[in-house]
């Protein structure tokens, strides 16, 4: 085994790791000698095509299909440089005062979280898409949405040069978003700081990280690893956890931190998600443009969002319940086809969680509770209600048996999809915003780290990614992760002197 | 490199892909060649015992296509086939839900994978965007 030594170490460089790395990169004038560890390949901006399953494999843990333990629901999240944030679609969305303020994170308001997530608002390009670049997909939701009574919002986009090419979730083709592998990744190598992809951490020892490199296979995407393919003990005084809701909370309780820590894994959420799709009479622009630019916030009353999207033909056939001529005849309609993404803001409870099996990979154990499903039948009748509005001719619920509700049932939406059809393991539900597992909160007992991302009793450690949610964010997480991060990140830098002898430097 | 797992049950996997997509009884052999290796490439990099339970789970839909209907898989008529598989997607055990979830799912993988049929059901996204369609 090779040994080196650094400063900080950061394990992951998604929005999380990569907002670390940015705000420690200043310290590395001062001597300090700053690591980035990802698990994923760097791509080359050449190498991202947009081919659904070759795009999937280069870039998502199991290509995007990883199964909670009984198999009934697929959670995305990304394993590359930059981590998820290549793969998501931009939306930048600042956490509601409501959730901030019932998280009770001693010392987090949400004041503090709102200013921060204007930082990286700012630095990131977010903006609002021009109304000659929102397509007719987009259109038809604003539409159906206000003539169905509810208020639709803009997203706010971090993007840069969009052609609107719509494979956002593939990893833009046109480097257009700017995720944490262009703005946040950059800024740190370019002070000082090193990558290291391909390169796996396994456990976290006492001041290290157990770490194995794997070299390129023949057919992968993306560039060799910088380092030798081998294993390594990383040395460092401290250690960032910036893994993501399933890779922090997996690496710490294989490295025996869950006796000290009955909390670690606890505390998983993520917006348990449909795809719904409706047939309109004509073709529509929806595999062109940007896919998500209006969302439904129905959170805090209805315990639901809403929000437009449109995915590629395999992740479609994936995403509509059953099989067969009825299947197949959607699938034809694909130019004709309106989505709409419904999101359940689940809540935490202590059967969903993270742990790891005998091998120790990552094990998501999680239910749906009754709360979740009410939930996300409430979004589906509410969907299919502006779909209708919006002139669709028949709507695929997954949550009504049969799954196509025609037009002239529009009125018996409230009766058509219903709770009792909501099988798990039948219909398909994903989710791709993961939370919790490494919980802040007050003490060791109910939690995993303080305010700042310290992991109680082990002040050289501290996690910096969606896994310090206490619960369910809500809305689109990643401003959060940043801001959540960016206090992190802070931290370290106030207590320089002490964690690494080192003098502390602007930022 | 990981075995293949399909060879072995070629016949059957192409009678369940057919049921999930029908459109597949029109692919000729380089067709159901491109499918079924975006298939094994998927699987290759799951763990074995993932394609063990695929391997398994084929040949008990198999067997129990023979004992409910006295016909195996590839002999049963496609309306036959499809009400069999349909009635094991609502069974009341999770296991045969997500058993027949899951050979859809790779079913699905296959044939939409390939440029052919997203072309077919009129997928036409390019990096181009907007400006692909003016």
């Amino acid at each position: 085994m090779i040994e080196r030594t650094y400063d900080v170490v950061i394990v992951g460089s998604g929005a999380g790791g990569g907002t670390v790395a940015q705000e420690l990169a200043p310290l590395v004038r001062n001597g300090v000698r700053i690591l980035v560890l990802e698990q994923g390949p760097r791509l080359a901006d050449d190498e991202f095509t947009g081919r659904e399953q070759e795009m999937a494999d280069a870039l998502y843990e199991d290509g995007g299909g990883f199964l909670t333990a009984d198999g009934t629901m697929t959670l995305a999240f990304g394993r590359a440089y930059g981590g998820s944030t290549v793969v998501y679609t931009g939306t930048s969305l600042v956490a509601p005062e409501r959730v901030i303020r019932a998280w009770d994170i001693p010392g987090l308001s949400h004041a503090d979280v709102a200013r921060r997530s204007s930082k990286y608002a700012e630095q990131n390009h977010v903006h609002l898409l021009a109304p000659e670049l929102i397509n007719d997909n987009n259109r038809l939701f604003v539409e159906g949405g206000r003539r169905a009574g509810f208020v639709v919002e803009q997203f706010p986009l971090n993007l840069k040069g969009c052609r609107g090419s719509s494979l956002c979730n593939l990893g833009c083709p046109n480097a257009a978003k700017m995720g944490t592998h262009r703005v946040q990744l950059p800024f740190a190598q370019s002070h000082g700081v090193e990558v290291v992809t391909r390169a796996e951490a396994l456990k976290i020892g006492d001041h290290s990280v157990s770490v194995v490199v794997r070299g390129k296979q023949a057919g992968e995407k993306g560039a060799e690893p910088e380092w030798e393919p081998g294993e390594y003990l990383v040395r460092a005084k401290v250690v960032v956890v910036a893994a993501g809701a399933v890779g922090s909370p997996s690496l710490l309780l294989r490295s025996g931190f869950g006796a000290r820590l009955p909390a670690l894994g606890a505390g998983f959420t993520c917006h348990p998600a449909h795809i719904l799709v409706a047939e309109h009479g004509r073709p529509i622009t929806n595999d062109v443009g940007h896919p998500k630019s209006y969302f439904i916030d129905r959170a805090a009353d209805e315990g639901y969002v809403l929000e437009t999207c449109m995915y590629f033909p395999f992740t479609t056939a994936k995403n509509l319940t059953g099989f067969g001529p009825a299947h197949s005849a959607l699938m034809r309609a694909f130019p004709r086809l309106q989505m709409i993404l419904v999101l359940a803001c689940d809540k935490a409870v202590p059967e969903n969680r993270v742990a790891v099996d005998r091998d120790g990979r990552p094990v998501v154990r999680y239910r749906f509770t009754r709360g979740t499903i009410a939930a996300m039948v409430r979004a589906t009748r509410a969907s299919a209600k502006i779909f209708f509005a919006a002139g669709a001719l028949r709507v695929h619920a997954p949550s009504a048996d049969p799954p196509l509700i025609e037009r002239h049932d529009a009125d018996r939406v409230d009766q058509l999809i219903d709770a009792r059809h909501f099988l798990p393991g039948k219909i398909s539900v994903s989710a791709a915003h993961l939370m919790g597992g490494c919980g802040m909160g007050r003490d060791a007992a109910s939690s995993v780290t303080d305010g700042h991302g310290r992991v109680h009793g082990v002040p050289w450690l501290r996690v910096a990614d969606a896994s310090l949610f206490p619960d369910s964010l809500e809305i689109n997480p990643y401003l959060t992760i940043m801001a959540l991060a960016d206090r992190v990140a802070a931290g370290i830098r106030s207590e320089a002197r002490e964690l690494l002898g080192a003098p502390v430097a602007a930022a | 490199m990981a075995a293949l797992v399909l060879p072995p049950l070629r016949p059957q996997f192409r009678a369940l892909a057919q049921t999930f997509v029908p459109e597949a009884a029109a692919l000729d052999e380089g067709g159901w060649a491109e499918a079924e290796g975006t298939i094994e490439r998927f699987l290759a990099a799951r763990p074995a015992s993932v394609r063990r339970q695929l391997a398994l789970l084929i040949r008990l839909l198999d067997l129990l296509s023979l004992a409910r209907h006295g016909r195996r898989l590839t002999s049963l008529d496609a309306a036959r086939r499809r009400r069999f598989l349909e009635s094991l997607q609502d069974a009341p055990v999770l296991l045969f839900r997500r058993g027949i979830w899951g050979v859809r799912t790779l079913a699905f993988m296959g044939y939409y994978g390939r440029d052919a049929a997203a072309a077919a059901i009129g997928y036409r996204a390019d990096a181009r965007g907007w400006e692909a369609r003016r």
